[in-house]
This record gives structure tokens, C-alpha cells and sequence, in this order.
């Protein structure tokens, strides 16, 4: 089992949540974060008082899946989220030890 | 016809017996007019703390900060009001010296549904101190911008009750009690125009901001972390309703619902409108951008400076104060303040003291008997410099300069009572943590609930 944890750009969540979905794959688990890779942040400005804000919005999936799968999830989330521009983000994959369904006490792929 | 048979002296009974009862429900049609817009203007200008500045001061604070600046407004609305009924209505509107009035008032002793005539002929007085009450409220919490996220709610307390009686309640009467030192219609030494409280208001609290914020000084990390405000929504909201709230202010001012108080409405409109353009207009060409901040900080400079203004001025000349008093602010709070780099939280100074002053001033400009003819000593007067009487800005000038000192000195000394007893500032732990927690024990947002 692997674990994908791809980091986008907040107006690509609806296109990779439909093209998950298209694939068949429909647990995943969301959240909004703040980050920064190479793209620069935009300056604000309050009453004449500058800031700038570098840790931008983002949107981060997590996801597991079974290693057969892996390649078809990767191609699936980076086509959705890519927009060509910097600030698209970064995909990263983990080695998954266990999972457990809480429900039932299922073990291993069928629990995902 | 009955008058036949009553002869000619009980004719005359009878138009007198019905002339005096057409006066008494005539004069009790205006009353019922006029009370009725004054109520309204009361519940208007309490509308105006709470929640107009609570919302306008809440939302431009860092969020671990919300609930104590809200708090700031709102304990106003409790804790003015009983110093009101015990001294504060009769220290203001009693007679006495022209400097303070006297206890004639106090616990509202003689208050009633009668009318004061001195002030207010057509409505009960406690309409008019209700609505006198309300002004006091709003003072003391349009300071609290200066200090916001660093000052403790102990010393808050003590700081505003003694801030009411030395500085509001001796300027308030000095400028609109009878006898009062600059009180132009009754009985004043120096004839200063103060429609709604230019100087009473305005000036007095944004020039205790600044001593406040020079005396506080800088918020922890300030200026090299970032505090954005938390939350814009919240201030767009809040700045609406002081704009709203605004026309109970100066259109109630006319203490009835008269010709005088649709041109106060108008005045206020025009000038509000004028100066928010003023504003991000300043700052698109300055840096790019109009902003909805620059929008709603422009209309409260516009708002502000119309106050003592507006029930002497033409529609005109309004809209020239307000254009003026946004590009004068956006200039005091963008360049002036960074070049001194004091931290007047969230402008106080910058807006209500800088825009009070260009209002009371421009007053004696403006002024016009065409639009306020209230008989000066009897007779029609010529009010401001276009009218022909250019002295007057002088006379602005020293109810300016009054508004200054005891501003200055009063808040002074004050804050060296609050902080010798209690001590003024937040540990710096409790503020890095956040006022709300440390001094009220609660958070503004939990949305996990």
C-alpha cells in the first residue's frame, strides 16, 4: 500500500476530485494548509502598511492506495492539478505499514 | 347658531377657550414629531458602538485580539451609562462655571417627560439625556483604537471613568452646556460652532489615541511582524453602521425633526461619500490599488469631519470637507505616522484626532447663517468666514486648542493614576498569547464546536 499526498492549488479541488472519481477512487481526505515552494507570495497593503504574505493557500489530498494502482492515481491527480504555472505543487509518496478499518477491524488492502 | 344666543364676551371666551386648545395639540403634534425622530437618533448613536465600532475595530485586529477589543466598545455602553445617571448628565448640562456644570442633576434628580427648554423645548428631557448619553459612550471607546491588543481591561476600566470626568465632561459642557465657555447660543465667552462634537468628541479622543499610544508604546513584534487585519468583513460591516448610525449623530443634533436636521442629514451623506473617493483615490494613484480598508476609513475621516460642521454648512461646501478630510487622513495615517512611527493601533489619532481638527476648523469656513439661523444673542448673526466673519475661525481655532490640552494633560495624568494603581500595559506573555485569553478567558472563534 502506498500513501499519495499531493499538495495543489485551491481551484484544481473540484478537477481532482472528479477525476478521481472517474477512476474509481473515492476515499481521500482533505485539507486546507499554507505553503511555499518556489512561488513567490503577493504583497498586501493595509493603510499604507506593507506585508508580505508568502505562505500562500493550498489544498492538501491524502490518499491511500494499493501499490497496483499507484502509477494510474500519480498520472490521474498530477494531469487534474496542473495548470503549467509555478505554484501547481508537488506530489510525494509514502510506504504504508498497516491499515485498519475502525468499523470492523478489517486489515491490510481491504480496508482502504 | 348657538353664538347667537351667547352674546358678544362669551364669543370671545369661546375662540380664546379654542384658540388655546389648537396651540396645546399643535405644540403637542411637533412634540410627538420631534420625540420621536430624537428616540430614534439615540437608539441610532448607541447603534454606533455597539455594534458599529465594535465591529469596524474587532475585524482590523489579529484574531487572538477580537473579543477584548469588542469588549472595549461594548463595556462602554454599560459603564458610561450609570456614570451618566449618577454625575455625568449634570456635571455636562446643569449650570455652574463655564468650565463644569454643577450637581443640579445629579441621579437624575428632576429629570423627567417635561421638556428643558434651555436645550431642547419640544422633546421630555430624558430624551435629551439619553441622547447626550449616547455620545459619551461612543467617546472614551473610539480610543480604545489607539491601544487595542496591549492594554489591560482593569486599567481600560479605571482609564475611561476618569477620562468622563476630566476631560469629556468639562469639555462637553464647555461646548454645549448652558454657560459654557465656548457655547455660542447660550451664554459662552468665545462663540465656537460644535454641531455634533467635532471637539467633543473628535478631537478629545483622538488626541488622548495619541498620548495613549506614545505612552503604551509599541505592540510586541510591532512593526516586524505582520498584523493584518483578521478579518475585513467584520470592519466593512461595522464601518456601515457607524455611516448609518451617523445621521442619528449629526441629524439628531438639531434636537428635533426640523428643516435643520434634513440639512445635517444631507451634509453628512455628501461629506461621508466625498471621502471615502478622497481616500482610494489617494491611494490608488499612491500605491496602485483602492482598497475596501482605504474605502470605509476615508467615509469614518469624512464622517468625522463633518460632525461639528454639519448643521452650519451647505450641501457643497460638505462634500469639500469630506474630499478634503480623506486625502488629509489617508496622508497623516500612510506617511505621517510611519515617518514617527508611533503605533496608534488602529488610527485613532490619525482619523478622528486629524479629521476633527480639519472639521472644526473648515467650520468656521463654512458655517452659514442661510442654513443655520438659531438667533445668536437674540439676533441673526453672520456665522462663518464666507458669511463675512472670518474671526470665527479663530473662535474655532481656541475650542481646537481647548479640545488639545485638556486632551493631552487630562489623559496624561490619567494614565499615570492607572498605571502607579494597576499598571496599563499587558504582561508580555498575555499579549503574545492574545488578550482574550488573558484577559477574558474566552476566544473569539472556536470553530471546531
Amino acid at each position: 500500500m502506498k500513501k499519495i499526498e499531493a499538495i495543489i492549488q485551491p481551484f484544481k479541488l473540484e478537477d481532482v476530485k472528479e477525476a478521481l472519481k472517474n477512476i474509481g477512487i473515492d476515499g481521500m481526505t482533505i485539507s486546507e494548509v499554507r505553503g511555499h515552494g518556489r512561488q513567490k507570495g503577493h504583497r498586501e497593503v493595509y493603510r499604507g502598511q506593507e506585508y508580505n504574505v508568502d505562505l500562500l493557500p493550498k489544498v492538501k489530498f491524502e490518499l491511500v492506495v494499493a501499490d497496483t494502482r499507484l502509477e494510474e492515481v500519480v498520472e490521474t491527480i498530477g494531469q487534474a492539478a496542473r495548470s503549467g504555472k509555478i505554484g501547481d505543487g508537488k506530489i510525494f509518496v509514502y510506504d504504508v505499514a498497516e491499515a485498519i478499518r475502525i468499523r470492523n477491524n478489517d486489515r491490510g488492502e481491504g480496508a482502504i | 347658531m348657538q353664538i347667537v344666543h351667547l352674546g358678544l364676551p362669551a364669543i370671545a371666551a369661546d375662540i380664546s377657550a379654542r384658540l388655546s386648545a389648537l396651540e396645546k395639540s399643535t405644540a403637542s403634534a411637533q412634540s410627538a414629531g420631534d420625540n420621536a425622530w430624537m428616540l430614534v437618533s439615540a437608539a441610532l448613536v448607541l447603534m454606533m458602538t455597539g455594534p458599529g465600532l465594535a465591529l469596524f475595530y474587532g475585524g482590523l485586529v489579529r484574531r487572538k485580539n477580537v473579543l477584548a477589543t469588542m469588549m472595549n466598545s461594548f463595556s462602554m455602553m454599560a459603564l458610561i451609562t450609570l456614570i451618566w445617571a449618577f454625575f455625568g448628565y449634570s456635571l455636562v448640562f446643569s449650570e455652574g462655571t463655564p468650565f463644569i456644570g454643577g450637581l443640579k442633576y445629579a441621579f437624575l434628580n428632576g429629570v423627567g417627560v417635561a421638556p428643558n427648554p434651555d436645550y431642547a423645548a419640544t422633546i421630555p428631557q430624558l430624551t435629551f439625556m439619553s441622547y447626550q448619553l449616547m455620545f459619551a459612550i461612543i467617546t472614551p471607546a473610539l480610543i480604545s483604537g489607539a491601544f487595542a491588543e496591549r492594554m489591560k481591561f482593569s486599567a481600560f476600566a479605571l482609564f475611561t471613568t476618569l477620562w468622563a470626568f476630566l476631560v469629556y465632561f468639562p469639555m462637553a459642557h464647555m461646548v454645549w452646556g448652558k454657560g459654557g465657555l465656548f457655547n455660542a447660543y447660550l451664554g459662552g465667552s468665545v462663540p465656537c460652532f460644535d454641531f455634533a462634537g467635532g471637539t467633543v468628541v473628535h478631537i478629545t479622543s483622538g488626541v488622548s489615541a495619541l498620548v495613549c499610544a506614545l505612552y503604551l508604546g509599541k505592540r510586541v513584534g510591532f512593526p516586524a511582524e505582520p498584523m493584518r487585519p483578521h478579518s475585513m468583513v467584520l470592519s466593512v460591516v461595522g464601518a456601515c453602521m457607524l455611516w448609518v448610525g451617523w445621521f442619528g449623530f449629526n441629524a439628531g443634533s438639531a434636537l428635533s425633526a426640523s428643516g435643520l436636521a434634513s440639512s445635517a442629514f444631507a451634509a453628512t451623506h455628501f461629506a461621508a461619500a466625498s471621502a471615502a473617493l478622497g481616500w482610494m483615490a489617494a491611494e490608488w494613484l499612491h500605491s496602485g490599488k483602492p482598497t475596501m480598508l482605504g474605502g470605509i476609513s476615508g467615509a469614518v475621516a469624512g464622517l468625522v469631519a463633518i460632525t461639528p460642521a454639519s448643521g452650519f454648512v451647505k450641501p457643497m461646501p460638505a462634500l469639500l470637507i469630506g474630499l478634503l478630510a480623506g486625502g488629509f487622513c489617508f496622508w497623516m495615517v500612510t506617511a505621517v505616522k510611519h515617518k514617527f512611527g508611533y503605533d496608534d493601533t488602529l488610527d485613532a489619532f490619525g482619523v478622528h484626532g486629524a479629521g476633527g481638527t480639519l472639521g472644526a476648523l473648515l467650520t468656521g469656513v463654512f458655517a452659514t447663517s442661510a442654513v443655520n439661523d438659531t438667533p445668536i444673542g437674540g439676533k441673526l448673526m453672520p456665522l462663518g468666514a464666507m458669511d463675512g466673519h472670518p474671526i470665527q475661525i479663530l473662535y474655532q481655532a481656541a475650542g481646537v486648542a481647548m479640545a488639545v490640552l485638556l486632551a493631552v494633560i487630562g489623559t496624561f495624568l490619567i494614565l499615570k493614576i492607572c498605571d502607579a494603581l494597576i499598571g496599563v500595559r499587558v504582561e508580555r506573555e498575555g499579549e503574545r498569547e492574545g488578550l482574550d485569553l488573558s484577559q477574558h478567558g474566552e476566544e473569539g472563534y472556536y470553530l471546531e464546536a
